[in-house]
């Protein structure tokens, strides 16, 4: 039987490179210069995802909440063969901690509507918090599993899935629909394929080709802009080419429970931590020496 | 289910993670932790048990700071499962309003916590490394919120730590990395209270079902480790080994080796670091009596920080370290040891 599934895909900085050219003087990182990757473990969700409608046919649905610039993760799930993609874009959804993150993740589930699987990445390289698939599968009101290492099979309404317990595994069945978080040791993504490039490498969502507009057309008036806009729009879907942006609006979230407001944390401090190799210290072999090297490692909270 | 609001009162809360019948370290742990924040807030603290025949493990958490134990014991908790655990932890949250609950940060309680804070509508911080109670002035309201709990953790890929709080929307809830808190004595002339409370387990939140499970006894998780105390040839005997174990306890780290400690036969292959065994790049590297063999550096140089103790001061090692200490081991491990405890 044909399983429908949903992918939860984030654009993330590369936090895993951090590298000189990174740094700024004061020795913390430049976010900004930073180059914007599609999260690792979301790969290996779309890959199982795609693994699944391989074997027993069905659709993927790749959605991603992010700026305009993460329509870039998008094409590469279309790149992969995905059905349909659509962008979650909104200025109020900004500063959303994954307790509002979840929330707007599962309205937009919802509003897609028809759905057997959710997969996500275990977590994302920013914040390894792991903690928005489990909140976005309470939010659905469906099981959740995490740490899957291989899908095993699908019979109706019930799948098998192999999962890391961290020093083990195990093999467990759920009930359908259920959202499973998915692990790198889990596959290996396949490559996009230059068919699909040639096909979707212009395709783009609204926000993006507003964007555009504006460089293409510093002179022109807002109406003059809008009207491009729309008439780039146009021949896009006439192409199957323009990706679905949606807002808040549209999947009917209570702002209330959006951003900020619907956050409970809240950072309250950040400290950069000095990446630079600070030069060689020697540290006398002696209780005092110890005790220093202690103090100062505890201070700078390289020690807990 | 609207938001609950701060109950200064409330109790400081430890999931006690369990599995066939023993305690995860993390759960005792933490146990200490709760008995630091609860004595700073004047409140009490306390474990929350869930499981099938687990009463015996009660008093451990008593004896490693809990002043009451919620003990939930149900057959149908007998394996753990997001769901039941779920249900079980929310209706408790609920009646009994803590301030503060705190999880280990372990794939079984990064599975559990989300989705108790997802339901009860709470925040969540993954994986703290500090835990402190402070007076903090919210900069947008201005307001002043005595005593919040800091959550304190690494973010973006361990290139900054965030100080995270919840100004009034609690409990406040978070899971901590295993072996950040120290394991304290158990001290088991304490004396605390065993509440049984009742498990209503509906069916809808038994949705999984176990089919097959395999476990290792616990492996050595070097590739998670924050701190790695590592030897090498030049601890020269399995019976030194001791001293490793012994500094990596105080310092909540893994256990790594050299390939030519390994070889010796000082410990098992599973503790290699290296271009043959496993590469790491924790927060902390400590080299005992490794020389830094090419092979060896290529598995461990990313480290953030790197602490070298070598009787050789020629020793290649001290090229990548950011701390050297030339001397014997014997005498260096012991006073590290000594001044590590001194600080707690």
């Amino acid at each position: 039987m044909p399983y429908d599934s949903v992918v939860c895909v984030k654009q993330v900085p590369d936090t895993a490179n951090v590298t000189a050219d990174a740094m700024k003087d004061d020795g913390t990182v430049n976010r900004a210069s930073l180059p914007a990757i599609f999260n690792p473990e979301d790969l290996h969700a779309l890959e199982t995802a795609l693994e699944v409608r391989d074997r027993f046919g069905g659709t993927v649905t790749a959605l991603s909440m992010g700026p305009p610039k993460a329509a870039e993760v998008l094409r590469e799930c279309l790149y992969r063969g995905v059905d349909r993609a659509i962008l979650l874009t909104d200025r109020r959804a900004a500063a959303s901690d994954t307790l509002a993150t979840s929330f707007i993740l599962s309205q937009a589930i919802r509003t897609i509507g028809r759905y057997d699987l959710v997969f996500c990445g275990r977590q994302a390289i920013d914040g390894d918090t792991a903690q928005v698939g489990p909140q976005c599968a309470e939010k659905l009101g469906i099981p959740q599993v995490t740490y899957l290492e291989e899908f095993l099979a699908a019979n109706g309404e019930v799948a098998r899935i192999r999962r890391n317990v961290g020093h083990g595994w195990e093999i467990v069945e759920t009930r359908l629909p259920a959202l499973i978080t998915v692990l790198e040791t889990a596959n290996e993504p396949r490559p996009p394929s230059a068919r699909s490039v040639m096909r979707f490498k212009r395709a783009r969502v609204e926000a993006e080709l507003a964007a555009e507009a504006q460089a293409a057309m510093p002179e022109a008036s807002d109406a003059e802009r809008r009207a491009e806009v729309a008439r780039r729009a146009e021949v896009l879907r006439n192409r199957g080419l323009l990706m679905e942006q949606w807002d808040l609006d549209r999947i009917g979230a209570d702002l209330s429970r959006c951003g900020l407001s619907g956050s409970p944390t809240k950072v309250y401090r950040v400290q950069s931590i000095v990446l630079t190799k600070e030069g060689f210290t020697a540290v006398p072999a002696t209780e005092e020496g110890v005790r220093s090297l202690i103090h100062e490692l505890v201070t700078d909270r390289t020690l807990g | 289910m609207i938001m609950i609001e701060p109950n200064r009162q409330g109790e400081v809360w430890v999931y006690a993670e369990q599995e066939d019948g023993s305690l995860h370290d993390v759960a005792l742990e933490l146990c200490g932790k709760a008995r630091q924040l609860a004595d700073q807030l004047g409140v009490q603290a306390a474990a929350v048990l869930p499981g099938s025949n687990v009463a015996g493990l009660a008093q451990k958490l008593i004896a490693h700071g809990a002043d009451r134990v919620y003990l939930v014991d149900d057959p149908q908790l007998s394996h753990y499962q997001t769901g039941s655990y779920a249900r079980v932890m929310c209706a408790l949250v609920r009646k009994h309003r803590p301030q503060i609950v705190m999880y280990g940060a372990t794939p079984l309680g990064r599975d559990l916590a989300p989705r108790i804070a997802s339901e009860i509508r709470a925040g969540m911080t993954a994986d703290c490394t500090d835990l402190q109670i402070q007076d903090v002035t919210d900069p947008r309201t201005k307001t002043l919120h005595e005593k919040l709990l800091l959550q304190i953790r690494p973010a973006f890929g361990g290139n900054i730590i965030a100080t995270i709080v919840n100004y009034d929307w609690w409990p406040q809830m978070a899971t901590v990395r295993e072996g950040v808190m120290p394991l304290l004595d158990p001290d088991s002339s304490r004396v605390g209270e065993v509440i049984r409370e009742a498990a209503e387990i509906d069916q809808a939140s038994l949705a999984l079902k176990l089919i097959e499970r395999h476990v290792e006894s616990r492996k050595v998780n070097l590739k998670g480790a924050r701190v790695i105390v590592a030897g090498g040839a030049g601890v020269g005997s399995r019976e030194n080994f001791r001293q490793i174990y012994e500094l990596a306890g105080v310092v909540g780290g893994a256990v790594g080796a050299s390939r030519a400690a390994v070889d010796c036969g000082y410990i098992g292959k599973d503790h290699q670091v290296g271009q043959t065994g496993t590469t790491v790049r924790p927060a902390l590297y400590i080299a005992c009596g490794i020389s830094g063999a090419i092979q060896h550096r290529a598995g461990m140089e990313e480290s953030a920080k790197i602490i070298a103790i070598n009787e050789d001061s020629q020793a290649p090692i001290f090229s990548i370290a950011n701390y050297g200490i030339v001397g014997d081991l014997k005498k260096v491990i012991p006073m590290l040891i000594k001044a590590i405890r001194a600080r707690q």
